[in-house]
């Protein structure tokens, strides 16, 4: 394969169109007729519903129609695609009734011909609430005499799910030290910059039903909305129009889809609804949620012989499509990059009063990197150990690939001290650890933080998810030798359509303008999974791949056909098939193409055009790593923290465009940033979201974000051909522990050994305090 | 993030504006950058039946000399005042503090004007006019009067301007070349209004001792106040970086200092003590 495109830097074909307003997100979509929906939520985390008054909304000006949960008993209920055993699944209705157990609950739905007047009508609606005390706190949740949240379970107990290998009580016999540390990982609000919204359009005649959604998951979507409403699943049409980031928030499979569907079937009327920035804070899915106690077994030497990890997974009210999953994701990545041979984590997942945790950038992930890098640190602080040294004790070697974990996982290929040694060098790490000794003797706090992460990319061989792991994708070579990629995934800024068009037009030899890339409309694409869990390159690109290698195939037979020779003396190159022992004698792809659909000469039993579709399933996931420094200087005076030097050195395995890596490293660490120093969605004690809004909810502004020095390693994956690894998430797994251990490291003289994020200023403050060691 | 109605209009003077929301009463409110109100009706926290917008009153938007005062319009934006040369070379302490506010964006659509009548206590003008000792020029349906910045400032998001008034000028003194000022803030993280900020205006004599001192202190209470304990404390005194450390203690000592999920009371207290110093110490550094 030729070389012009791949593994170039080349700027995203997606960008022109949205830099310059010309996108077409799902509030851009204009249809006659188009009425609005709005809801009314829940003010309370937890309470009977008495009655519902819609009588005066029901005849304000311009309102068509009131829905209450008793009007929608026909939805089935929101799904959850987790069949851990023993789960509870509770019922998940799209509007409630009864009880509602969240702050932004959906109790009814307005229906009005604008949507001022849908707004003013929702006001209208009064709710009789009998409230209840709200299950806030998951430790509470989890105590034997707490409210239930769902009175048909006699506890909060959603699941336990335990992971074992090895030999773990040994371990910590042989110990030379046991380290334990409580550690929580607050929730997120994922925060995309486009909320979700959904356009439903019911189609009498066709009896068709096409719903726009932003979603990262059309395929999927479209199944579970056919079976909420009783549709034939070929008659609902789902399209993802220009989706405004997701990070794992529309990676699911909300009511709100379904209830639009159910309403524009009832009145016959294409109906809209745009999430507010307030409904996304309270009812969208937020991230993270685990308040977990992490034990390490080491040697003095810095080995670690085993890990535990019980933690505490806080669930929210109803599960969501992948809800309990996501704790299950940190129990499989505990040991890290390292050689620890036993391990155990025990999960209990529990309800509480509150909008359901879900996926979000590294789900589950980063979770499990932060609690092992954190805990390299924490055996570095025991015995006076330079934190370098004691991963590099640990660190699994370059021979010993693939390896095998202790939580049942093959890494696939790696060489983690070439990152680590790499970032050691940029960062000038040596000097830093003078400086910072130097500058302590002056009074000033500096602090390195390293990471050294593996993450788990590519999800995944389909035994190993839900609803399949595989990805699909169609090539087609059009009369006129243009090339139409339908691939399965859904990207929502990760710019396949400029990186799959780069791996087309090198296989086929075009263009790159002579690629087109479509997507996420179930009306157009085969069935496909979807863009979550760093996939789409690793798994839908190689889709790509095996679609055109069947294309080629086809193509070589009827190329020796019109050129009058055997199969074998045929070779296609940059665009040609020719003869091998004569190149003169060629005929293009585009003519090849052409002569395909015209077909008047072609080879007996040939099929005439020239398409494939390719359903690649991976046999394993793949394995990303690399090394994060971070330099901090944490003031004394107010306990503000100031980065020095950020180090991010990744390995994604081959990288098909550079800049999209870059991209997504510089995104993913300033997401990391978000969590490590400032995010939290704070719930008081009756369950209210007190960080509602963005002017309390704080998320990185450009001015928070660090240079950052980036550099790579390529070690290519042997999971698929093209040695793809995955790189949406590594960011944010990779850097919230280099943050938090750039900062713990700069408090040492006070004492601290671990702090709980978000590091925000006054906590860094208070451990400030006290006089230094 | 959708208002309820409101019938909109679009006076061309002042006059005109008052005459509006004389006829109007409690149920107008006068729209000028539309930074406070507008996020507000968007919330439904805030549901004015009419709206007043002030934008087509040129003279609103002007920055002038008045004899050793600059008169600056309700509608000058943050931007206009951030960039302003006149006010950078002659009250350079509202340029800084000007220059905090929001982001870009917000600086260029947001007043000061409006922000001053908002009276959040968290802002950044609030800290800057009460040291400039600033006055504020008003209109009404009875005529003008003006309010010293310290009696301009009631309580939270409470101002001395009357039902069917409206804000027309801020003015602030022409600031000698000796006189030394600075604003220190520190932001809340999610909105970037002050946690604590501290406005600081000093002079002093040939010999270094200071002549006159005034520090505003925002984002600390129910309203901005000026921490005069500190001033009595350094008036008279040679501005070391001692004196002022040793003054700026008990900033907030008779103030209902605010605790939330930001800051707690104590953060606050110890972040205005501290503020207050920086602040003092770089304006008596500035200050010849």
């Amino acid at each position: 394969m030729a070389q012009k495109y791949l593994g170039q830097a080349i700027k995203r074909t997606e960008d022109p169109k949205l830099v310059s307003g010309l996108g077409h997100f799902v509030d851009d979509i204009k249809l006659p007729d188009l009425h609005n929906v709005c809801f009314v939520r829940s003010i309370h985390a937890h309470a009977r519903i008495r009655g519902v008054d819609t009588s005066l909304a029901a005849a304000l000006p311009g309102v068509v129609k009131v829905f209450t949960g008793e009007d929608c008993r026909g939805i089935g209920s929101i799904p959850c695609a987790s069949s851990l055993q023993g789960l509870k699944v509770p019922h998940h209705p799209v509007l409630a009734r009864n009880k509602v157990r969240y702050v932004g609950e959906p109790i009814v739905a307005v229906v009005a011909d604008s949507l001022y007047r849908a707004r003013d009508a929702a006001e209208a609606v009064s709710v009789d609430y009998e409230p209840l005390p709200a299950v806030v706190d998951p430790e509470q949740a989890a105590a034997p005499n707490s409210t239930f949240v769902h009175e048909e379970f006699s506890d909060n107990v959603a699941y336990v799910w335990s992971l074992v290998g090895g030999d773990v009580d040994q371990a910590f016999k042989d110990a030379d030290r046991v380290i334990k540390q409580r550690m929580i990982h607050q929730r997120l609000v994922p925060a995309a910059m486009e909320p979700r919204g959904v356009i439903a359009r019911f189609l009498p005649g066709e009896k068709e039903l096409t719903l726009w959604s932003s979603t990262q998951i059309p395929h999927l979507m479209r199944t579970q909305v056919a079976i909420m409403l009783g549709l034939f699943e070929n008659r609902v049409r789902v399209i993802a129009p220009e989706v405004g980031g997701g990070f794992g928030s529309k990676l699911n499979v909300y009511g709100e889809e379904a209830l639009l569907g159910f309403i524009s079937m009832q009145l016959q009327k294409p109906v809209k609804w745009i999430e507010t920035r307030r409904e996304n804070f309270t009812a969208t899915i937020q991230g993270r949620g685990q308040v977990g106690d992490v034990e390490i077994a080491v040697k003095s030497d810095g080995r670690v012989l085993g890990i535990r990890y019980t933690v505490l997974a806080d669930l929210g009210a109803y599960l969501q499509l992948l809800t309990p999953a996501i704790p299950t994701l940190t129990g499989l990545m505990l040991t890290g990059a390292y050689r620890i041979p036993n391990v155990r984590m025990d999960v209990t997942g529990v309800f509480t009063n509150k909008v359901a945790t879900d996926a979000y950038r590294g789900a589950g992930r980063p979770e499990a990197t932060y609690i092992i890098e954190r805990a390299m640190d924490l055996a570095a602080l025991e015995f006076d150990l330079d934190p370098v040294d004691v991963r590099r004790v640990n660190l699994v070697s370059k021979r010993e690939f693939p390896y095998a974990t202790a939580t049942g996982l093959s890494y696939d290929s790696g060489n983690y001290e070439a990152p680590l040694k790499k970032a050691l060098k940029i960062s000038q790490y040596p000097r830093w650890r003078r400086h910072q000794v130097k500058e302590r003797k002056k009074g000033r706090y500096v602090g390195v933080g390293v990471s050294t992460y593996v993450e788990i990319c590519a999800l995944g061989p389909s035994p190993a998810m839900p609803a399949g792991g595989w990805e699909s994708a169609t090539v087609r070579i059009e009369p006129t030798g243009k090339i139409t990629i339908l691939t399965g995934v859904s990207p929502h800024g990760q710019g396949q359509e400029t990186s799959f068009a780069q791996i087309a037009a090198d296989m086929l030899g075009v263009a790159l303008e002579d690629v087109l890339v479509l997507h996420g409309d179930t009306g157009v694409v085969q069935y496909g999974i979807g863009t979550f869990g760093s996939r789409a390159t690793a798994v839908g690109g190689t889709a790509v791949y095996g679609a055109i290698q069947k294309i080629l195939k086809k193509g070589m037979l009827l190329a020796a056909h019109l050129l009058g020779v055997s199969r074998r003396e045929v070779q296609f190159r940059d665009g040609k098939f020719f003869l091998k022992n004569d190149p003169t004698k060629s005929i293009s792809l585009q003519d090849l193409a052409l002569a395909s659909y015209t077909a008047r000469k072609l080879p007996p039993d040939f099929e005439p055009g020239l398409a494939a579709i390719y359903f690649y399933e991976p046999t394993n996931f793949t394995f990303p790593f690399g090394t994060h420094v971070c330099v901090v200087e944490v003031a004394r005076e107010t306990g503000t923290i100031k980065i020095l030097q950020y180090v991010a050195v990744d390995d994604c395995g081959t990288i098909v465009n550079p800049l999209l890596v870059e991209g997504q490293i510089h995104g993913g660490v300033v997401q990391a940033l978000g969590q490590a120093f400032m995010e939290e969605a704070v719930y008081d004690e009756i369950g209210q979201l007190i960080t509602g809004e963005f002017t309390d909810y704080a998320i990185p502004r450009a001015g928070d974000v660090p240079w950052m020095q980036l550099d790579r390693t390529e070690t290519p994956s042997p999971v698929n051909p093209l040695g793809i690894k995955g790189v949406g998430e590594a960011g944010t797994i990779g850097a919230t522990p280099a943050l938090v251990n750039a900062v713990v490291d700069a408090l040492r003289p006070f004492g601290v050994r671990h702090v709980d994020m978000p590091l925000r200023p006054e906590k860094i403050w208070k451990l400030m305090q006290k006089e230094t060691s | 993030m959708i208002p309820e109605a409101f019938e909109y209009f679009a006076p061309s003077s002042i006059q005109e504006a008052i005459s509006l929301a004389r006829r109007y009463g409690g149920d107008a409110k006068f729209l000028s950058g539309g930074h406070s109100l507008l996020p507000m009706m968007k919330l439904r926290l805030a549901a004015p039946k009419y709206i007043i917008d002030l934008a087509g009153i040129g003279e609103l938007t002007q920055i002038s000399e008045e004899g050793d005062s600059l008169k600056i319009g309700a509608l000058v934006t943050h931007k206009a005042i951030e960039t302003s040369d006149e006010i950078q070379s002659r009250c350079r302490l509202l340029a800084e503090a000007a220059f905090e506010i929001g982001d870009p964006q917000v600086r260029s659509c947001g007043t000061i004007g409006g922000s001053v009548a908002h009276a959040d206590p968290a802002a950044d003008y609030p800290a800057a006019l009460l040291a400039l000792d600033a006055e504020v020029r008003i209109e009404g349906p009875s005529g003008g009067r003006s309010v010293r910045a310290s009696d301009f400032f009631v309580d939270l998001f409470t101002t001395a301007l009357q039902q069917g008034e409206l804000l027309v000028a801020i003015h602030v003194p022409v600031l000698a070349h000796n006189v030394g000022t600075a604003y220190k803030k520190l932001r809340q993280q999610a909105s970037g209004f002050a946690l604590v900020s501290a406005a600081a205006v000093v002079a002093k004599d040939e010999g270094g001792k200071c002549t006159h001192i005034a520090v505003g202190i925002s984002g600390v209470g129910p309203k901005a106040f000026r921490a005069s304990k500190v001033e009595e404390s350094l008036l008279g005194k040679t501005l070391t970086e001692k004196n002022i450390t040793n003054a700026s203690h008990h900033v907030t000592a008779s103030v209902d200092v605010q605790n939330d999920i930001h800051a707690s009371a104590e953060y606050r207290s110890a972040m205005a003590d501290l503020f207050a110093k920086n602040a003092i110490w770089v304006a008596a550094n500035r200050a010849e």
